[in-house]
This record gives structure tokens, sequence and C-alpha cells, in this order.
């Protein structure tokens, strides 16, 4: 086959000679892929081939090694392994020919897939040479094959971890990397790809960081390239500086003062793309010590982890004075615009950063910023100081902050209504809302909304409701602040005089024409839900009068015909939120008695309206309408049973949807509520239930969150059904204790602790309600032979040591519901584990007091099992 | 290789509501489940408290009911069967005989495939020997066969099964296994488990009592070689998924003891005492000795024999449940014979054989030959009849019992909504 005329008509303009090409070129593929990649590689290598179709070539071989979805990428990992030997041998020879390629696209293009075979096969012990051949004459290549090269490594690094290369290489790639980045390359090409390659490199350079030489010499070098008259490599070299920062945050003390001088002129003086870079250096940092400062609580004690520089704290007197500089460089309309990303908001962003790590030091550095400025005619300076304002309201202390705040508010209310400039508007209403987060509500001892000022603040924010969407978003927002506050404020609501102008004006907003820009209708719907949610019982009956409202609503989105997409798309959001609103609002009403009550007489409307927004979609269900069925079910009970005929497909639907995880997730919590509610009455539903989650149990594509969730899933079903869970025990049994064993051990970062305990949980959930599900059926010695297992796993997870609290009193649960179902049957089991002796006592003495009830349970079941 | 992006959030809530609103959810979830919970538990507690209080402080609680409703009924369920072991080793004679006859499982003779042999089933080599049941108790080890008579008395170490201190033997404890003993090496080749350490396991699947036997009866020292307090090795037999592979392990596989056919039984079902077709015994002439029954000089009659009872209107029927009509008797020769309703009657098969319509039984050549054996305790199955007279004249063969796993694992292939057109 002519490779090059095909790969040019797939670039065509005539989309049938495309089409053509490309359907000849899968054909090709499938017929014989050994030969198929040996001509690509061979058009990339070819000189005499034209620019595009080499490109071309190299980037269908590209793709013939790595696809983003995980099944796929694994598959054609297999199938380049089991490739036929010599074709690979001829592949990599071109593409590494193709390195010394005068045509930069083909070199560049040869790179990228040099690092994805690579990807492949080092893990596996294979193309050890490679490295090797990249470096053996690094020194003596023309420039452009040596910056390809450098590329190469930059892409490798990229695709291979850490752990594949021995440190011998990772010296060499190291060496080549940095020479090549050093002043002494007169190349700038070469230098920026060297230095573009070290930001991938660094992660294998963790014995090189903790030699102080090659530490010294690769800071050295970096520091150079951030001076380097060529913008390209300043950037990268910035780049770098960051990615150090998070790297090898411990070992930066020796240079810090270094870098402060170099990240400062660079903010000052440089492009902006420079400038941004060396501000996020700052924001990292901060990133750092919060996260330090949080795990130590402040006392660090010395062990092996990482202790705290206050890098942060010695740099506030010229780092905040810097920071301030830039909230000044705002850019005209950056509230109007979703994508933008300016020096002053990096600034702004980063000085937010300082104060939450630093907290108190940072307001006497700030406050004469804001007094100078606050009131000047430049509208930029007026809005700086409300922004430095606004960003050190988390991170002090209430005590510093309060007396300001006493001062200030009755400023900005006033600025946002009066103030001419809208950027302004946007930036206090903001800072209001920061206001009412961090200073309001129960926590704050001297509260700073008092029964003067709070018919105030909510005019002003109504008020700006109307503004422009960008301002009446952020109106919203401080709202939604300032009625969160008083959540746990007892029977009467300092709101309450307002409740029906509040949720009057957000309905308003709405149905703004502009309700679409600047995420303004979100805004308000959230708004209100949060009103909902922090209403009290005197306002129950306006949230009553609220549900026809939001139902009239839902049901004018159904009414539309033949919508394109884009419509149908806002639509699918609008209905997402109302379906939220009104789960809200059953929510609220569905927590008491009466109100419930009065609310049932809505429910079959309102089942109907969200099995129509199901019956909007072809293969997906609305995440938002499930959870709000969910609450229905929870509130409705046994009658739910009504509804089932119809939901049920929806509800299949919802557990099979592993592409949109979180729709699967919200669906199995459903089946929960679900079970809760109908009782024995799931019975002719579980066939399918069971089925389908134990299938998405052992898929591989169903993202893994999704599994403890299921798991307590069948102890849901359990308890609801009883002992007709006999149908599926077997199934479940053996799901549960493979999870169960490879839950016992865990290996791994914090992310996968905090996985496997949450497995853990969903696995004694499932325990728990099998056990109680069966209780007192003739039928519970049909879990005898489980009780070993499950006892070892207990034992198993106790020996760990490494259980969190939830997880505990779930298992010491779930010894006592084992001793209480099957009684003398597994007294003598009992008696000779672990759990029923260490655990407990531990769980008894425990100062949690849900671990101490679950205990206190088990004993009881404990002593009752091996008394008889 | 591009810039990074370094984009941070602005001016924005770190949490949105909808994310808000799901946690919210699952905590409310999360709550109704602590609550279902803790209502279970509640109950229960309760009882328990009553009951552990009741003897002593407060014999007359009000509200006894609470206390007996729930609980009380697995556990005088297991109660009850454990009584019937003790009193059935006092029964005498015949009874003893029906009764222990009845406590078994028979296999049903295999007369056609079943479905999913692959999946439902599991296959072993059956152990020539002495069907029996033994019943550890109270310190010793009773076997008795499927016709009541004791094998053995012995001890042993099954739970509950010598006389010795370890804790193991207290009074409720016992066992009751299902075993075929295998003169030559003296040994009970477990084939099921009934009962041990006094759980009852009658109402478990098989997949769970082979499961359970395997790992409870190592774990007991009962394989153990003999000894003053072990007077004969028990051991288990090694049971297969019945695939292509598990029945020809089965059916090929070197096995310390005589074959005598294959049994197969359904995972998925209980131990069901009397004839179930959810076992199936099979065999041929390269796993059994004896294929074609013999009568008792050991010979093959030159024509089929079989045992049937007579009922009271003069039918001659099997032992099934419901039993199956193979004709009736005259009454001539029930006058000449002194023969009563409920006696077992042996009769040889003529030439006319058995005929079938639609697969059942239309018609037997039947010819009386006389009593039968004394120690009899039933009539043939209709299975057995029928399998003896497919051994004479057209066998089912290992070959059918593999195409059948396979063809079944050929349909699971295709995809099962064709379209047929022929």
């Amino acid at each position: 086959m002519e490779v090059t005329q095909v790969l040019l008509n797939a670039q065509s303009i005539d989309g049938a000679v495309r089409k053509n090409a490309e359907d000849s070129l899968k054909q090709f593929q499938e017929q014989n892929l050994p030969v198929f990649l040996v001509s690509l590689s061979g058009e990339l290598a070819n000189e005499e081939k034209p620019v595009e179709t080499r490109k071309l070539a190299g980037l269908v071989l590209k793709n013939a090694l790595d696809a983003k979805e995980q099944h796929r990428k694994f598959e054609l990992v297999q199938r380049w392994l089991s490739l036929d030997g010599n074709a690979k041998s001829q592949i990599k020879a071109c593409l590494l020919t193709t390195l010394t390629s005068p045509v930069s696209d083909a070199r560049s293009t040869a790179s990228q897939v040099i690092a994805k075979v690579a990807g492949i096969e080092l893990p596996h012990k294979q193309w050890p040479e490679l490295i090797g051949s990249l470096l053996s004459n690094v020194h003596q290549l023309p420039a452009q094959a040596k910056q390809a090269t450098l590329e190469t490594l930059g892409y490798l690094c990229e695709e291979v971890s850490p752990d594949v290369i021995d440190q011998d290489q990772v010296n060499k790639i190291l060496t080549a990397v940095v020479q090549g980045m050093s002043s002494s390359e007169g190349n700038t090409d070469v230098r920026l790809a060297a230095t573009r390659a070290l930001y991938n490199a660094l992660g294998f350079a963790q014995a090189n960081f903790s030699n102080d030489m090659e530490r010294d010499y690769i800071m050295r070098v970096v520091c150079e390239a951030t001076l380097s008259p060529e913008v390209r490599i300043r950037q990268a070299a910035f780049e770098c500086l960051v990615s150090i920062s998070s790297t090898y945050y411990e070992k930066l003390a020796p240079y810090i003062q270094d870098i402060f001088n170099i990240t400062a002129k660079a903010v000052r003086e440089d492009e902006e793309p420079v400038a941004l870079q060396a501000i996020e250096f700052w924001s990292s940092i901060c990133d750092e010590e919060i996260d330090i400062l949080e795990e130590y609580g402040g006392d660090f004690t010395g062990d092996s982890d990482i202790p705290c520089f206050y890098f942060i704290k010695q740099a506030l007197p010229a780092l905040v004075p810097m920071l301030l500089e830039t909230l000044l460089k705002q850019e005209e309309d950056q509230d109007q615009d979703e994508g933008a990303w300016n020096i002053a908001m990096a600034g702004g962003t980063c000085l937010g950063l300082v104060a939450r790590t630093v907290g108190d030091d940072i307001v006497p550095l700030v406050v004469p910023f804001i007094e100078e400025n606050i009131s000047k005619p430049d509208w930029r300076q007026r809005e700086a100081a409300t922004y430095a304002f606004g960003s050190i309201l988390e991170g002090p202390s209430p005590e510093k902050l309060i007396p300001l705040v006493n001062v200030a508010l009755t400023f900005m209310l006033s600025a946002l209504t009066k103030d001419p400039n809208s950027h302004v508007k946007d930036t206090t209403a903001w800072t209001l809302g920061r206001i009412f987060e961090f200073l309001h509500g129960s926590v704050v001892d001297s509260p700073i909304i008092s029964q003067a000022n709070c018919q105030q603040i909510i005019t002003v924010l109504l008020q700006s409701m109307k503004d422009t969407p960008n301002v009446a978003e952020k109106a919203c927002g401080a709202l939604y602040f300032l009625a969160q506050g008083y959540e746990e404020m007892g029977p009467s609501s300092p709101l309450t005089p307002f409740f029906q102008e509040i949720v009057q004006s957000l309905l308003t907003v709405t149905h703004r024409e502009d309700a679409g820009e600047s995420r303004l209708r979100t805004a308000a719907y959230e708004t209100l839900n949060e009103v909902v949610r922090c209403s009290t019982d005197e306002t129950a009956p306006l949230v009553l009068q609220l549900v026809p409202v939001i139902m009239m609503e839902l049901h004018n989105t159904l009414e539309g015909q033949k919508l394109s997409s884009d419509e149908r798309e806002k639509q699918s959001e609008l209905q997402g939120l109302l379906c939220g609103c009104l789960q809200v609002i059953i929510q609220k009403l569905g927590a008491s008695e009466p109100t419930k009550y009065v609310f049932m007489q809505y429910a079959d409307q309102i089942m109907g309206l969200f099995l129509r927004v199901f019956a909007c979609r072809s293969a997906t269900v609305h995440e938002e309408a499930m959870l709000a069925i969910g609450a229905l079910a929870y509130s409705t009970g046994a009658d739910f049973a009504k509804y089932m005929p119809e939901f049920y497909r929806y509800l299949e639907m919802g557990l099979q949807n592993f592409e949109e995880y979180q729709v699967c997730a919200v669906t199995v919590g459903v089946v929960g509520d679900i079970s809760r509610a109908l009782e024995e009455k799931i019975v002719p539903y579980c066939d399918g239930i069971m089925t389908q989650l134990l299938k998405n149990l052992s898929s591989n594509q169903l993202h893994r969150s999704v599994k403890p969730p299921i798991f307590s899933c069948f102890g849901d079903i359990a308890l609801a059904v009883g002992e007709y869970f006999e149908k599926y025990l077997m199934w479940a049994m053996s799901a549960l204790q493979s999870a169960a064993e490879l839950s016992t051990h865990i290996a791994g970062d914090d992310e996968l602790v905090e996985y496997t305990n949450s497995l853990r949980n969903g696995i004694l959930e499932a325990y728990s309600g099998i056990f109680q599900g069966f209780k007192n059926s003739p039928k519970t010695q049909l879990l005898i032979p489980y009780a070993p297992h499950i006892l070892q796993f207990l034992d198993g997870i106790y020996m760990e040591k490494d259980m969190d609290d939830v997880v505990m009193k779930t298992a010491i649960g779930v010894l006592g519901d084992l001793a209480d179902t099957l009684g003398s049957h597994a007294g003598s089991m009992i008696q000779q584990s672990v759990s029923s002796k260490d655990f407990l006592n531990e769980c008894l003495s425990s100062e949690d007091l849900m671990i101490k009830e679950s205990a206190e349970w088990a004993k009881l079941a404990i002593s009752r099992a091996i008394s008889v | 290789m591009a810039p990074h992006d370094i984009r941070r959030p602005f001016k924005r809530a770190a949490i949105s509501d909808q994310q808000k609103r799901r946690e919210l959810s699952l905590l409310r979830q999360a709550q109704n489940r602590r609550d279902a919970q803790q209502q279970a538990r509640c109950l229960a507690s309760s009882i328990l408290s009553l009951q552990s209080a009741a003897p002593e402080s407060q014999p007359e609680q009000s509200d006894i009911e609470l206390e007996t409703v729930p609980e009380a009924e697995p556990e005088s369920e297991a109660f009850s069967k454990d009584l019937d072991v003790r009193q059935a080793s006092k029964l005498r004679g015949p009874e003893v005989r029906k009764w222990f006859a009845r406590q078994l499982m028979l296999p049903e003779w295999m007369i056609d495939v079943p479905d999913r042999l692959a999946q439902d089933w599991y296959v072993f080599a059956r152990p020539a020997g002495k069907r029996c049941f033994v019943v550890s108790s109270n310190g010793t080890t009773v076997s008795r066969q499927r016709n009541g008579s004791i094998l053995h008395h012995f001890p042993s170490a099954l739970p509950a099964g010598a006389k010795i201190r370890d804790g193991s033997g207290s009074a409720q404890s016992y066992c009751i296994l299902d075993c075929i003993f295998h003169e030559l090496d003296q040994t009970y080749y477990v084939i099921d488990m009934v009962c041990w350490n006094g759980y009852s396991l009658y109402d478990c699947t098989a997949e769970f009592r082979f499961y359970w036997l395997n790992s409870k009866l190592e774990e007991s020292g009962a394989c153990n070689a003999p000894s003053h307090y072990h007077k004969f090795r028990f051991s288990a037999v090694p049971v297969y998924n019945c695939d292509q592979s598990g029945l020809h392990a089965a059916y090929t596989g070197v096995v310390p003891y005589a074959k005598d056919g294959l049994l197969f039984y359904n995972k998925h079902a209980l131990y069901q005492t009397g004839n179930t077709p959810l076992a199936l015994v099979w065999k041929d002439e390269n796993c059994s000795q004896y294929v074609i029954d013999t009568d008792g000089k050991g010979e093959i009659p030159s024509q089929q024999q079989v045992v049937l009872e007579l009922q009271d209107d003069r039918k001659l029927v099997t032992s099934d449940d419901p039993p199956v009509l193979f004709g009736c008797l005259d009454g001539d020769i029930i006058e000449k014979s002194g023969l009563h309703t409920g006696n077992l009657l042996r009769f040889a098969i003529g030439d006319g054989g058995l005929s079938f319509v639609d697969g059942k039984l239309e018609k037997a050549d039947l010819i009386y030959l006389g009593k039968s054996n004394r120690a009899r305790a039933f009539a043939d199955s209709y299975s057995k009849v029928l399998f003896q007279f497919m051994v004479r004249h057209s066998p089912l063969k290992i070959d059918d019992l593999l195409a059948s796993i396979n063809s079944a694992n050929d349909q699971e292939k295709t995809p099962s909504d064709i379209e047929m057109v022929g």
C-alpha cells in the first residue's frame, strides 16, 4: 500500500476522500499490524516524504500505543508487547534515526512516539539500551539532534514512573539535561528543551537532591535560567522552581533568599507569563506550609516528616507589599470573563493563601494599604483595597478581624449600592460574602450582625441582586453565607421576617433574561436551597407554599418541543437546579411529622414530574432527580411501592451508568433509601437490583469509589428483605469475602488508606445488615459457614491497627450482630477470636460514644451467645 | 512540552452546592442506615436482657411474649433434631430401620442429563461399600446402614465421638455424617455432612455443606490414622465442579478407594431426606463393578428384576413420592401367595419390556417372582428401574455426559436471541 498518498488523503479537505483514506488505514492496520506500524515508522523516518505525512504517520503510530480510556490503553500495551520482535526493532530504529532529521516536526513527533514505546517497554525491562543510546553521543550531536534528544528525555520522564529507571541512568539523564540548561549552552532551542525536560525529570532526582553538591548545581542552573534573555526559557525555569517548591520543599532553605529576589524581580518587571509563575512559586509554598501546619497543629515534634520552615512568615515583610502591588494591575472586564487569569488575580489569590498561612501577622501589613486606597477616585485602588480586605478574612483570628469588620461593614454596604464601578461592586459583594462565611454564625462570640443592621444588610443584598449578573451572583453568594450563619439558631431566626421577601427576590433572579450569565441562575437556586435548609418551624408554611411554585417551574421545562442540543443541555441544567431545590425542600419538610403530612399531598405529582424528567433523556438518568427521589422515598415510606413499577427501569439505568459514576453512586444510595422505605415490598425488584450490583462490583470500568456504597447497599437490602436474601447470599458473601481479603492489609498512600477504610466500612455494613436481616428466621444457620471468615476479617483489621473510628464502630457492631444472630452456634468461635477480647475491650473504653455504644451492644450479645 | 496551567479558583466558594447536596444525602442515608440497624439491635437487646434477667429477678415479667416470640424458633428446631437422634437410638426393630432409612438423602439414578450440569452440579466418584449414617454423641460413635442395622459402635475423633475430656464432647454436641464404609482400607468416606458439632446443616446448600465438611473434618482430627480413641479413619472424597475437566477427573482420576459409579450433587440443593432428583447416581463398566444388578447369588439374571410395593387396590408401585404405577397384580396371585398391602414383591421384566408414551411409562411386562428379601426396606425407585433397563438396552454413556457439557458451552457462546428461520 502506498502509505504516503493515503496519509495525504487523510488530511484532505474533501470529507469523502478523508473518510476513504481513514478506512483504508484502518483496514491496513487490521490486516497486518506489524507491517502497518513498520511502514508508518518508515514514513516518519523518510527524509524524502512531505512533512505533513511524516507527522501524521507518527501520530497514527502514537495512537496505536496509547489511549485515554484505561481499558483501551491496556489493550494497546498488550498488543505492542506481543508484537513481532523484528517489527519492533525496525520501528525503534526508524524512530531513533528520525531524531537527527533536519525537519523539526518529524523530530518532535519521533520524540513523543519514543516516549510512548519506552512507557510500555521500560517497566517490562525491555529496550534497556534506549537511554544509553540516546545519551551516548549527546555532546557531539548537531544542535537540532541534541534538542530532539533532550525533548525525548523530557517526554520519557513524563511517561515512565521513577522506579523503573535505575539511579545510574537517572544520573546520566540529569547530567545531560542540566548541562543542556546551563548558560554555557549557546543554542536557545537546546536550552529550552533541556529546561522543559528538567521539569519532568525532577521527580527522578530524589537522590540527587539529597546530595548537597548536586542539588546546589541543579538549583544554580535553574536560577540562572530564570535570567535567560529568552522569555520561554525564563518561564520554563520558573515552572521548575514551582515544581521544586512542592517536591523538595524541605531542601529549599539555603536558596529561599535568592529565590525571593528572583521572583520579586520577575513579578515586578517580567512579562506576564513569567510573573504568573513567579507568584505561583509563593502560592505553592503556602500550600505546603498550610498542609504541614494543619497536620501538626503548629507544634512539630521533629520526627521523620517534613518540618515547617516558615518561609512565608520570614518573607512576609517583603512578600506582602509585592503582592499588594499586583492587585492594582487589574484588567478592565476580568469579572465578566470566565477564563481570565492575570497577575492581579494570581497576586490576590496568593495574598489569601499567605493570610491562611500566617494568620494574624498579615493584618497590620495589609490594613494601611486598605485605608490608603479604599476611597481613592481611581477604581483600581478602591477595588485593590477591597480585594485585599476580602483576602485576609480567612486565616487571622476573629478577635483580630472583628473590630475591622465592624468598622468596614457600613462602608461596604454603601459601596455595594453606590460605587459607580461594577468591578468594585463585584469585589465588595464577594468580600461581604467572605465576612459572613468566616465571621458570622455560632462560631463567633461577638456577632457582627445585630437586629439593627440585619435589615440593612438584607435590603442591600436584595437590591444588588438586580445589578449586573456578576455582581448579582456575588450578592446571592453573600446571602447564602448569611443564611448559613443562622443555621443552628433555635426555633426563631432573625431571617424569619424577611423570608418571604428573600424567596421572592431569588425567584425573580432566576427569571432574569440574563440569568444564564455569570452562573447567576445557579447561584440564586443554591441560595434558595440554603435559605430553605436553614429555615425554622416558623417559616415551614412558607416553604410548603414553595412546593407548587417549584413544581410548576419544573413542569414548564417539560413543555418544550424539539430542542436543539444546546437547548437540551440548558433544559437539563435547569431541571437539575429545580430537582435539587425540590430535594432540599422534601428533606426539610420530611424531617418533621406535621409538615411531612401536609407535604405528602404533592407526592404523586412530584414523582410524576421526576419520571417525566427521566423520560426526557434516552440513555442516562438525571442525577439530581435521582437524589430527590431518594429523599422522597425516605419521606413516603412503604407507600413508595406504588411508584416502583414505573420507576424501576430508571433505577436500573442509573445503576448501569459507569461513565458518570456519580450518577451510579447516587443511585446505589437511592436503592438503600428505597429498601428502607419498602422493606419486604422491594422483593419483586431484588433479582434485578442484586444482579446489577454484583455486575458492578466485578466491573473494572466502574470507578472504585462506588464499590463501598454497593456493599453497604447489600446490607440495606438484606435488612429490608430478611431471609429472602438467601437467594443472593452465596454471591454476596463471595464478593464480600474477596473484598474483605483485599482490604485487610493496606499498603499505600493516605488516599488508599482512606479508600480501604471506606471499603471495610461498606463490607462491615453489609455483614451487619445480613446478620440482622436473618435474625429470627429459621435460616440463620445458613450464615454459620461464613462466621469463621468474618471473625478472621475482624481480627485481621484489628491487628492492622489502621482503621478509622467509623470502621471501628461498624466492626465492633458486626461482632455483636454475629453473636446475636448465631447465638450459641458461634459461641466458641467468638471466644477464640481476638476481636471478642482485646478489640472489644479497646472499644468499651473508647472515648467515642458511638464506638462505646456499639461495643456495649456487642458485649451483651456475646455474653448471651457464650452463656448458652 | 507546553507550559503548565497554574490557574487557581478565583472568588469562588470551595464547595459547590451540588456537592453539598450529594454529601447531605449521603449523610442522611448513613443516618437512616444507622437508625435501621439500631432498631434491629434494640429489639434484640431488649429480648436478650429480658431473657437473661428473667430467670433471676423477674420471673413474672408481664410482657413475656417479647421474650418467646422471635428468639425461640431456630433454637427449638435445632434442639428437636437433637432429640430425634437420641430418641431414635432407643427405637427397635423395623421402626429403627425405617427411621434411619428415611434420614438419608437417596440419589435418583441418572436417566437423562440435567441442564446446566457444568454450572450447577458437583461430581465425585462414589466409593464402593456400605452406605451408612455415622452419628457421634455422648462420647460414642455409631454407624448404621441404610436399613438401620448397626455396622460399628466405636470411639472416634469426631466431636462428641469419644469419652475424652477435651471440651468438645459437651452434652449438646453431636454429629451426623453421611458416609460410605470402604471395607478394603477400613475407612469411612464422608460423602455429606448433615450435622456438625450441634449445628444442623440440613437447610444448607450442598455448596455450604461440602465447604464445611472439608474444613471441619480435617480440623477435628477424624482424618488421622486410627488410634485408641479413634478406631476408624474418616476421609473426605475429592469433589469437582461438573465441567469437562471435573467430570473427567472424577471418572478417570485415581482415588484410594474402589469406585462405584459417579455421584452428581446439585450445588443449591439442601439435604433432603429420601429420594431426590437433585442428587444423581450414574455408572458404567469403567467406574463400577456393579453396573447391572445381581441376584442373591451374585449372578446377573437373564431378565431385569425389580421390587415393587403392593398397594391395597392391587396396584404395584415404586418407592417414589408420589409413587409411580407399574401395573396391577392379579387377584389370584394375591390370594394364592397370601400377600398383603405393603408387601414388597419381586418381578422380572419380560420380553415386552417397558413401553413409554411422551416420556411416561405406559406399560410394563411384569412377571411375578415372589416376595422380596426381608432386609429390603423399600421398593425400587422409578429411576433405578429405568436406569437398569437402559443399561441393558441403550445405556447413557460417559460421552453423552461430556457432550452435554460441551453443547451447553457452545450455547453460551452464541447470542441467545437468534431468530429461527428453518
